[in-house]
């Protein structure tokens, strides 16, 4: 909303600096691992965010399409001898034609009604996977063989030399997800810029008067809930591999509920919101182990005080903070407000 | 055979009613803030839990299930004057995600104090089950369905005859206009928590002793009583009843004849057909939308 300026224009370079001096900091494998992964599940939410955030659908069950990408990858190399990008494409593919299949009738559903047909389509999937053992390793879960790129294995314990460099394959995987994240940035902001991201935010305003207007809201709203299904089938396949080990639990309602609550409270509509809204919601668990048997009321009651005092979400609400201190002149109107 | 089906269908109104009492709750909110309200099935387990506990230092039983459900009482108004009352003008989503952290803190709450594992309740009545037709039926059922067919008369005896349900009724067709007829619209809105909660207590407490109560399992029969309301369409009394029943009965019958493992399945997959063909329910009112 009234973030597009001062986030938009020096955004992706700022993230890439970031991300490229955190390792700098970051002190042992063990931080660097929590790094990879939040940046994982972070391209993950920049994706779902498209739809919540700017299209104003809510999605109750995306981590669905997240372990059914993880899923596919894990089946696919270790059971049936792929190579990963293969079985990735391939994952993503199958994923986007379920979205399609289901999106159809699932998003003429408005409200409450949209999050119920969500949250139902999220947890059948997370039903099938654990129920059906004999493919998905059932409740125990499945090993993942190593990401493999024309014939080279990445794997978190092996070396590599890279420009003459030895390199823990640790590092790498850090690097590779850091990539994805920009990548993922980067196609989610080209996509807002668009035609389809205008569309979007005309339906969020008001679907009625965007129809009445000519936008096809239907397609849209189709188009975007696919396009961040695959988002998060592609970052489910890298998850799988990186982690070498999945459960349905990546597949579940609450791992959904965290999906969608990284959205929400980094700032719907805000792309480096979410990216902070995941950031958070995934250290807060590490913060929290402290506690030890308070961690689970720590973690709820953290969760509903930031809902209640930020509305908006945290970046929002904190870029406005940063808005009303600095003094303006008075007749500059609050611009950007849709 | 018909033995068999029989006793499918004891199991699936009794837990068909237990779903119908959180339905109830969930709808009663609704109407009242049209706000979602996940923790809902926390105070099953609260109810539960609590009366388990009460039992253990010997209280009788009547007195622990009146405590509990006042315990229940107590939680919902906290929910709605700390939680959800502060952000009234947030958005559907973010009071969504407001009630989801009121549930994990409840959750993690409840671990604290009564730990993971299961605990058990004894049946309310000396005599296990009586056999009806061939099918054992479980006398703890029968306290379920009578309790919930008591508690659905008094909700709609409340809502037709009383001053205070009518008020309800007027806050959720329209908030301002209610407000301007000397409604204390706060007020109401409160009274619906506390009564969702209390219902959702009763129904925890009821169907301990078939089930077992654990900390976490809120979490389904919370989400279980969400698709039981938008089965009936939200909004809907009647609707949620119906729906509860349904789901209830659709479950059992799976179980049954097709496979339990997809039990919890039944209720997504339900909710899913019944929302492709008729978008608001059996039961919801068709509404045109105000641009």
């Amino acid at each position: 909303m009234a973030l597009r300026l001062p986030e938009r224009v020096p955004g992706l370079p700022v993230l890439a600096l970031v991300l490229l001096l955190l390792p700098l900091f970051l002190g042992n494998e063990f931080h660097l691992d929590i790094a990879t992964q939040i940046a994982l599940i972070a391209a993950t939410v920049v994706g779902l965010n498209l739809l919540v955030g700017y299209g104003g659908q809510v999605s109750l069950g995306h981590a669905a399409f997240f372990g059914m990408g993880a899923y596919a990858s894990a089946i696919l190399t270790g059971t049936y001898g792929w190579t990963s990008i293969p079985a990735l494409v391939c994952g993503a593919l199958l994923v986007a034609l379920l979205a399609w299949t289901l999106g159809r009738p699932i998003l003429r559903l408005k409200g409450h009604y949209l999050s119920m047909a969500t949250l139902g389509m999220g947890i059948i999937i997370a039903i099938v996977i654990n129920n059906e053992g004999w493919l998905t390793g059932g409740p125990d879960g499945l090993a993942v063989e190593p990401l493999t790129v024309m014939g080279a294995e990445l794997s978190i314990f092996d070396h590599y030399s890279l420009l003459g460099l030895e390199v823990s394959g640790a590092l790498l995987w850090y690097g590779l997800a850091a990539l994805l994240l920009l990548l993922a940035v980067w196609i989610a902001q080209n996509l807002v810029d668009s035609p389809i991201g205008r569309a979007l935010r005309a339906v969020h305003g008001s679907e009625v008067a965007a129809r009445v207007v000519g936008v096809d809201t239907s397609h849209y709203k189709l188009l975007i809930f696919v396009i961040s299904a695959v988002y998060a089938s592609v970052m489910g396949s890298f998850y799988a591999h990186y982690t070498g080990f999945i459960t349905p639990q990546v597949a579940s309602f609450e791992h959904s509920i965290e999906l969608i609550t990284m959205v929400v409270l980094g700032g719907m509509a805000s792309t480096y919101g979410v990216i902070l809204g995941a950031v958070l919601l995934m250290l807060l668990p590490q913060l929290l182990t402290d506690f030890q048997d308070y961690e689970m009321m720590m973690f709820g009651l953290i969760l509903m005080l930031t809902m209640i005092f930020m509305p908006k979400g945290l970046l929002p609400t904190l870029s406005e903070a940063v808005r009303r201190l600095r003094p303006r002149p008075a007749s500059a109107p609050a611009s950007g407000q849709e | 055979m018909f033995a068999e089906f029989l006793q499918y269908l004891f199991s699936g109104v009794t837990i068909g009613a237990t779903y119908a009492m959180v339905a109830l709750g969930f709808t009663l909110v609704y109407n009242a803030s049209h706000v979602i309200n996940f923790a809902q099935g926390e105070f099953l387990m609260i109810g539960g839990m609590a009366t388990v506990s009460l039992l253990a230092m010997g209280v009788p039983l009547p007195l622990a299930i009146a405590m509990a459900v006042a315990l229940a009482a107590v939680l919902g108004v906290a929910l709605h004057k700390l939680a959800i009352a502060p952000a009234r003008k947030a958005d559907v989503i973010t009071l969504i995600i407001i009630t989801i952290g009121a549930s994990i803190f409840l959750r993690g709450l409840a671990q604290i104090i009564w730990g993971k594992e299961f605990h058990a309740m004894p049946s309310f009545s000396a005599t296990e089950s009586v056999n009806v037709m061939g099918a054992v039926m479980y006398t703890q059922s029968l306290w379920v369905l009578a309790v919930a067919g008591v508690l659905v008369l008094l909700l709609a005896l409340f809502f037709t005859r009383t001053l205070m349900g009518k008020a309800i009724l007027a806050t959720s067709m329209n908030p301002g206009a209610a407000r301007l007829m000397g409604i204390r619209t706060q007020f109401v809105l409160m009274l619906a928590f506390m009564l969702a909660a209390v219902l959702g207590a009763m129904a925890g407490i009821m169907v301990a002793p078939i089930t077992l109560t654990a900390y976490d399992i809120g979490i389904m029969l919370g989400l279980k009583g969400f698709v039981a309301a938008a089965i009936g369409g939200m909004g809907s009394g009647v609707g949620a009843v119906v729906g509860g029943l349904l789901l209830g009965i659709a479950e059992a019958m799976t179980a049954g004849y097709i496979s339990s493992d997809y039990k919890d399945a039944v209720a997504f997959l339900l909710i899913l057909v019944i929302l492709f063909f008729m978008p608001r329910g059996l039961f919801g009112a068709r509404v045109a939308e105000r641009v």
